[in-house]
């Protein structure tokens, strides 16, 4: 199965949107981040279709699978040899495998279908587990994992530090135990996030993905109750993850995918100039269709064309920290500035 | 599964049977019944797997939706050239009666497979005899007798063999359950063996016979006096020959495998003066102990009869001792009104023949008895027994063995302490609960010891009746020489109780060997356990001098993360202390069972289960006992204290585990059983058990609406009630208008929950402060036990409140009706028991209810106790089940005899007018029976009327008083699951539903044969997987409703309690106020869905959201007053039905085994519930006018 088909031919061959992303060399700068969209083999197939760099697989929550293996583990043994009548009830169920079987079987099938690259995405909550699943994922032919530690500090007598130690030995512990390349997708509570971006490469990540949006729950106050809602990402959000990409682009020899609002071209060309490798998005995909990955690219590519660029190295960070003419548009004194101009409004 | 390298496996007996059948044949047409069902399953996964047959091919295995349908499957595929067989049982086999004429007399070589079970006369029953197979000996069937596991697969193909030289078709029989059920080590019998006792030139002959366009022929013609007498008589030969061909065969066989038969086996001394002749397991018993009675001088022996049908006066009568003085026939089965039973006919007949022709000098004395009817248990004290009898001068004839028959006294006495030399074996029992594992256990050691020792071992498994909390028997044997004893263990050398509380409630040490071991799953350590015992087990345990060895294995599982699951922990500790096996060569043993059980589900599970062995052995202890006993003796659970003396007497008896000791005086005669026994049977099964938050409630009656036990029970009542009321008695004040100075009580009936949580999840009022308290929580029960039976008395004493003053219509309201089916052995949780409660109490007194069988009927008629009750004064449901495939037609007889009466007593009430006074009688007639005050009203009337006609002497007054009781308009009503509905019952219900007549049908839908263990019917959905369906189901669920629908005139509803109570309550009020017929089908969620029912409700709710199950009412009235009658009552699905369906382990097992197959049908399934909702949606909006127009 080839990419890059449809868009590409209005396109031109002279247009580069070639990027590199963990090593790997992608087509588009475009990623589809880790959603349920990807649980169907057949919509992977059609983000290859529509032009995607590459895919970062849904979640495997390790809980989930502990969960579901004891559920039906539970299920299949207490209905055994219950009755005089009936000695089991479900059939199969010596090949059925318990664990991240599913998921890896999804792996499998969007390599043996695609050809773009497919990043496996893990959320785990045990060492043993975030070790055993990444070498799972990695053995299923995955090209690259997404680490993705949700972790909420709940519990007010956690340190800072602690938090950072853990973050580094999960980190740590995957490198040592897969070849393929890790990309950690972080939060941005951190009190340093360079800092723990360096340390977080030290400890052997390949790439960071900025930023991991937590849940925020809502509350229903006829019901008394918390809400479980996500809500799709809009292009404001693009903020917090352009700031930190900016700082940190060039300063780290890893790679940088961006996250949060990408909702069209846009968002794409500002990660861009921040100094983001790739840029992912998923709630766009969910409004206007997988097929609006060719959108994206289109706008990138008539962009790039109206401004004069045939590649993206031509333009990747040009508005980061580094090369920015004013440096301090990203830090403290531009802060001032702003609440300056403020005044007499 | 076998293993082929060894050639040696341990299995059942329909295993061993199946393990045959399916590799010497190409189709296998089939429908499950027990004991049979597992010969169809296996074949069925052996085909999915791909497994193939000894030509190569992979048999085409189909289910039909009767064993009538199955026969006749089975007729065509033979017809046409291909080696068929199928698996049946008990009714099933009487379904395909007809179809085995014509396969007979079509000299058609097939071999059917029949795990033989009684048949159901004053009741049914599941277990092992005869009654089967010899209903079905005058269909031209060779008929084939297997007594052990061994044999059921040696005979499978000798059978098979046979068949195709005679041409004659075979039943090869076990005994179900005795037989079938039994997991023992044997012998396989390599491909090639097969190979070579089938030549192919028989296969090829029997495809040469069959029809073919290229060289056409027709059989099956219409024959005239003339010829079919003739024709009837052509078929002489082939049967004059078959038993020289079976005969061959065996020799054949022994000669391939070293395992000799013969048509009729002789075993005993050879100048044997007494002689048994049986065929079936108990052969085994039989002969054993003759050759025990002959070690010590007797002159005994046992004639073996293999080869029924034909039966074969020549070889039987070289296999009898010339020295034979007197002869008892042993038949397991009865032909009331014969002379005799059909094998001592067939034995006596022979018998007189050959003295007429010489063949012997004097006819030996000859009696026939009947032994083990429904898997009866015959010992080798019975048999002895029967030799004993042989010895008198007048030895009894047509007597019984085994019971105590005290009105015809037919039985004969027997010693139970007679027992034959046990010491070459090592024997163990263990109690267990139906879902803790036990059974499988078990199972998995005596196949770790037959598999990987020279040792041989048997494994037997007895069930209690019900469905929750059932506890299991397992009986073990193991020895150096096969194991010939197809009984219970009586003498244990090991006894393993894996619940605690069995220690108050079941005898288990009377089976105890002194010195016996005795293993006991505890709380209490190895310090504290001996005061927790009864004083009676402390007396059996001081007495016998037992060692004792405790273990708190709940804790170990729990503490090394195997949950609940405690039965790899007494496995381990079984091989500990048993001494079958070295103990570190058995705990390897089972380590290696467990890789080879658990590969597939990853390493962390085999790693925590290896854990769980090691800790066992360092939490086990044995227990110092003192020399004295120090705690009272409780007595064995039994019925409460108030029950009724029949109930005290009989079903005390059956519960306590005494059944076998009843007479024969203490049975009905005719099956009658008196209803609503559940009552007194307090089972206690579980801990946790709701507790009622009074200030919290709202009322609302959905906990008690959900309780598949009728556990919940709400009333109101004045407050003075509360004066007397003991302490601790909770109350609200009542929460509806008009009703000042009122009270409200919900009672949770404590001793009969079963735990399933329901009533929780469905609360919907909640502590403001702390959500996670409902206004109804599971908690422990013990501590509250006390005050609760307290108040359940109070509770009970308190009017059930007036029916005319409840409004039925909402699910508030229902509450205040008193359920008429109670404390069900249905499973915690059960989806299907709500139904059948709700209808007990909106038309309980007048119920007439017609059950298919299935699990309905099974814990709705499955004795001990039995659920279907009466209220205060006398009346409520009267319940039958007649069969599985009739049902519909049975409850529209229950609708004719009520309609016939009526239309009779209102005639008879006309005449009487001027007697029983014309204002009675006006009314009587002019009543109209809708409303409930109006049917309370007229029960009040039919009461004076019976008291008026009561001391009338007229014949027509006495006539009218014998009718007067179906004044009261009687509601009828067909129940029973999918498995009747959709499939087998399917004819039936469609011409009920046509018939035009006022039955109410409401089809409990599981969507799977769940009585059976979930086999596929056809409502079955797409994407789910079932038995018979391992690959995930293809075809859709059959649209019953619509089918329905399409008459017009019936009232037809699809409801779901667990989604929309309402609804569900609305549609059965509406069935059965409409006068004509109605089908309710009803969504049951089930344990055969594969998930924690506690999440039925959510399950259900799903079912409805995802549009899977959308509700519906088509109300015939509506089109008589030109509206539209199609109402749908569910919203547009809102979720996905994948998001519904991959909950369940049905759907998931697909999706985890063969994802692509499983998306694939998914998508399919999808389309399915899309295309239905958009026909839905526009019946909904249709007129009048679309829909067919009522009469």
């Amino acid at each position: 199965m080839q990419a890059i088909k449809g868009w590409l031919a209005t396109g031109g061959p002279d247009m580069n949107l070639e990027t590199n992303y963990l090593g790997m060399k992608l087509t588009s700068p475009v990623v589809v981040s880790a959603c349920p969209l990807s649980e169907d083999v057949g919509n992977i197939v059609q983000m290859e279709d529509a032009g995607a760099g590459a895919v970062v697989m849904f979640s495997l929550f390790e809980e989930q699978i502990v969960k579901e293996d004891a559920n039906f583990s539970a299920v299949a043994q207490s209905t055994r040899n219950m009755f005089a009548e009936a000695a089991d009830f479900f059939p199969g169920m010596d090949e059925f495998h318990v664990g991240p079987h599913e998921y890896l079987e999804k792996i499998r099938q969007a390599k043996e279908r695609c050809s773009l690259p497919i990043i496996g995405s893990l959320n785990g909550i045990t060492n043993h587990g975030w070790i055993e699943y990444a070498s799972l994922i990695e053995q299923a032919g995955a090209d690259a994992l997404e680490v993705n530690i949700y972790f909420i500090p709940a519990d007010i007598h956690s340190k800072g530090c602690d938090v950072e130690q853990r973050y580094l030995d999960i980190v740590k512990a995957i490198r040592k135990s897969i070849g393929i390349p890790v990309a950690v997708k972080l939060n941005p509570y951190f009190s340093a996030i360079g800092n723990m971006a360096r340390s977080l490469h030290d400890a052997g990540a390949d790439g960071l993905v900025l930023f991991n949006r937590f849940y925020q729950p809502d509350f229903d106050i006829h019901q008394l109750k918390v809400l479980p809602n996500l809500q799709f990402s809009d292009p404001h959000e693009i903020r917090l993850p352009l700031l930190w990409l900016a700082i940190l682009h060039g300063r780290i020899p890893i790679s940088l995918a961006a996250t949060s609002g990408v909702n069209s071209y846009n968002e794409v060309v500002k990660y861009l100039l921040a100094g983001a490798d790739v840029t992912m998005t998923a709630s766009t995909l969910y409004r206007n269709g997988i097929d609006y990955i060719k959108n994206m690219n289109e706008g990138l590519h008539s962009w790039m064309r109206h401004k004069g660029f045939e590649d993206l190295k031509q333009f990747k960070g040009a508005m980061s920290h580094l090369n920015i003419s004013d440096p301090t548009a990203y830090e403290r004194a531009n802060y001032i500035r702003i609440l300056e101009s403020k005044k007499g409004h | 599964m076998a293993n082929n390298e060894k050639l040696v496996a341990t299995i059942d007996g329909n295993e061993a049977a199946a393990y045959v059948a399916y590799r010497v044949n190409e189709v296998c047409a089939i429908y499950p019944i027990t004991p049979s069902s597992t010969m169809a399953e296996l074949a069925d996964e052996w085909a999915a797997k791909g497994t193939r047959n000894v030509w190569g091919h992979i048999p085409d295995v189909i289910e039909l939706q009767s064993e009538g349908g199955a026969a006749g499957t089975v007729h065509g595929a033979l017809q046409t050239g291909s080696l068929t067989t199928t698996f049946t049982a008990s009714q099933g086999l009487m379904l395909m009666l007809p179809n085995m004429y014509k396969i007979a007399g079509e000299l058609t070589p097939a071999v059917f497979h029949v795990a033989a079970r009684s048949l159901a006369a004053q009741g049914l029953s599941i277990f092992g005899d005869h009654q089967d197979v010899m209903a079905a000996r005058t269909t031209g069937f060779a008929m084939l007798s297997s007594a052990s596991v061994q044999e059921a697969h040696d005979f499978a193909l000798i059978a098979q063999a046979a068949t195709l030289r005679s041409r004659i078709p075979f039943i090869h029989f076990f005994d179900g359950f005795r037989t079938s059920h039994e997991v023992s080590k044997l012998e396989l019998i390599p491909d090639a063996t097969m190979r070579t006792l089938i030549p192919d030139e028989l296969v090829f002959a029997h495809r040469k016979r069959a029809l073919n366009p290229d060289n056409p022929f027709i059989r099956g013609t219409a024959q005239n006096p003339d010829v079919y007498f003739q024709g009837r008589e052509t078929v002489n030969n082939f049967y004059a020959a078959t038993p020289a061909i079976v005969h061959q065969m065996m020799q054949e066989f022994g000669k391939l495998t070293g395992r000799y038969y013969n048509l009729y086996d002789y075993i005993g001394a050879a100048d044997a003066t007494r002689v048994i002749i049986i065929m079936g397991s108990g052969a085994e018993t039989a002969a054993e102990t003759a050759k025990a009675l002959n070690a010590a001088g007797e002159k005994t022996g046992v004639l073996q009869i293999r080869l029924y049908r034909p039966f074969e006066m020549e070889y039987f009568i070289k296999a009898l001792p010339s020295t034979v003085e007197t002869i008892a026939v042993l038949d397991r089965t009865k032909e009331p009104g014969a002379s005799g039973e059909p094998l001592f006919q067939d034995v006596m007949a022979s018998l007189v023949q050959a003295l007429q022709t010489g063949r012997i000098s004097k006819l030996p004395r000859l009696v026939g008895g009947r032994y083990g009817l429904s898997s009866k248990e015959f010992t080798p004290a019975m048999v002895k027994a029967v030799f004993d009898e042989l010895k008198k001068e007048q030895p009894k004839n047509n007597f019984t063995v085994g019971i105590n028959d005290d009105v015809s006294h037919t039985s004969l006495d027997y010693d139970p302490n007679y027992t034959l030399d046990e010491s070459g074996w090592r024997q163990a029992l263990f109690f267990g609960l139906g879902a803790d594992g036990t059974v499988g256990a078990n199972k998995n050691s005596i196949k770790i010891i037959g598999e990987n020792t020279p040792m041989y071992g048997q494994g037997y498994f007895v069930y209690d009746s019900k469905k929750s909390g059932a506890r299991t028997v397992s009986h073990l044997r193991f020895g150096k020489e096969p194991i010939k004893a197809p009984y219970l263990v009586t003498q244990a050398d090991f006894i393993a109780c894996h619940q605690f509380n069995f220690t108050e409630k079941v005898e288990m040490l009377a089976f105890a060997k002194p010195g016996a071991i005795f293993l006991l799953n505890s709380p209490f350590d190895k310090e504290e356990v001996w005061d927790q015992l009864p004083g009676n087990v402390q007396e059996v345990i001081i007495a016998k001098k037992l060692k004792v060895y405790v273990i708190d294995a709940t804790t170990v599982a729990r503490d090394n993360g195997m949950g609940t699951r405690i039965n790899t922990i007494m496995q381990t500790c079984f091989f500990a202390l048993a001494e079958v096996l070295p103990k570190d060569e058995a705990i390897e043993e089972i380590k290696h069972a467990i890789e080879k059980t658990y590969s597939k589900k990853g390493k962390a599970i085999v790693e925590k289960n290896f854990q769980a062995v090691d800790a066992t052995l360092q939490f086990l202890f044995e227990v110092k006992i003192p020399s004295a006993v120090t705690s009272k003796t409780l007595p064995l659970q039994s019925v409460s204290s108030v029950a009724p003396p029949f109930v005290k007497d009989v079903i005390g008896k059956m519960l306590a585990g005494s059944g076998d000791e009843l007479p024969v005086s203490a049975i009905s005669i005719d099956g009658t059983w008196p209803s609503g026994t559940t009552q007194y049977e307090k089972r206690n099964i579980s801990d946790q058990v709701p507790i009622w938050e009074p200030d919290l409630c709202i009322q609302c009656g959905n906990c008690a609406f959900v309780c598949p036990h009728s556990v919940i029970r709400a009333k109101f009542y004045h407050e003075d009630f509360l004066e007397k009321a003991p302490d601790g008695f909770k109350s609200a004040p009542l929460n509806a208008r008009g009703f000042p100075e009122t009270k409200y009580t919900l009672q949770v009936y404590a001793e009969d929950c079963t735990g399933c949580t329901l009533c929780v999840d469905v609360c919907p009022a909640s502590d403001p402060l702390n959500r996670a308290r409902k206004a109804i929580n599971m908690d422990e029960k013990a501590p509250t036990l006390e005050v609760e039976k307290v108040n359940i008395n109070y509770f009970e004493a308190l009017p059930w409140n007036d029916r005319s003053r409840i409004n039925f219509s909402t699910v508030h309201g229902a509450q205040f009706l008193e359920p008429l089916f109670e404390f069900s052995g249905a499973c915690a949780g059960c989806g299907e028991t709500p139904y059948l409660k709700m209808l007990s109490q909106l038309f309980g007194d007048r119920l007439l209810v017609a059950n298919a069988t299935g699990c309905s009927s099974i814990y709705g008629g499955n004795l001990p106790t039995t659920p279907w009750a009466k209220n205060k004064d006398g009346q409520g449901p009267a319940w039958s089940n007649s069969l599985f495939e009739d049902n519909a037609e049975f409850g529209l007889g229950m609708r004719v005899t009520a309609d016939k009466q009526f239309e009779m007593a209102e005639s008879l009430l006309r005449q009487l007018a001027p007697v029983v006074g014309e204002d009675l009688a006006n009314s009587i007639l002019g009543a109209p029976q809708v409303l409930e005050s109006e049917v309370v009203a007229q029960r009040i009337r039919v009461q004076s009327l019976k008291a008026i006609l009561a001391d009338n002497k007229d014949p027509l007054a006495q006539e009218l008083l014998s009718v007067s009781d179906q004044l009261v308009k009687r509601s009828v009503w067909l129940v029973g699951g999918d498995g009747w509905a959709y499939d087998i019952g399917y004819g039936g219900l469609d011409h009920v539903l046509a018939s035009g007549r006022n039955v109410n049908i409401l089809v409990m839908d599981t969507e799977v044969y769940s009585n059976t263990g979930g086999q596929s019917s056809k409502a079955t959905p797409t994407a789910a997987t079932a038995k018979f369906a391992a690959a995930g189901k293809r075809v859709g669920k059959k649209d019953l409703a619509m089918q329905a629908i399409s008459y017009g005139n019936v009232y037809v509803a699809r409801v779901a309690f667990g989604s929309n109570p309402q609804q569900a309550l609305q549609a059965m009020r509406e069935a059965a106020a409409y006068d004509g017929p109605s089908i309710i089908l009803a969504y049951s969620h089930c344990i055969a869905h594969g998930y924690d029912l506690k999440d039925g409700l959510a399950q259900q709710h799903k079912a409805v959201h995802s549009g899977y199950w959308p509700l519906v009412r088509y109300n015939p009235m509506l089109r008589k007053k030109k509206l539209n009658p199609f109402v749908l009552d569910s919203p547009r699905p809102s979720m996905a039905l994948k998001d519904y369906a991959y909950h369940e382990l049905r759907y998931k097992v697909l999706l985890n085994t063969h994802p692509k197959e499983a998306e694939e049908l998914m998508v399919l399934a999808q389309e399915f519930v899309n295309l239905r909702w958009k026909n839905y949606e526009e019946l909904a909006t249709k007129s009048a006018s679309d829909f067919v127009p009522v009469a």
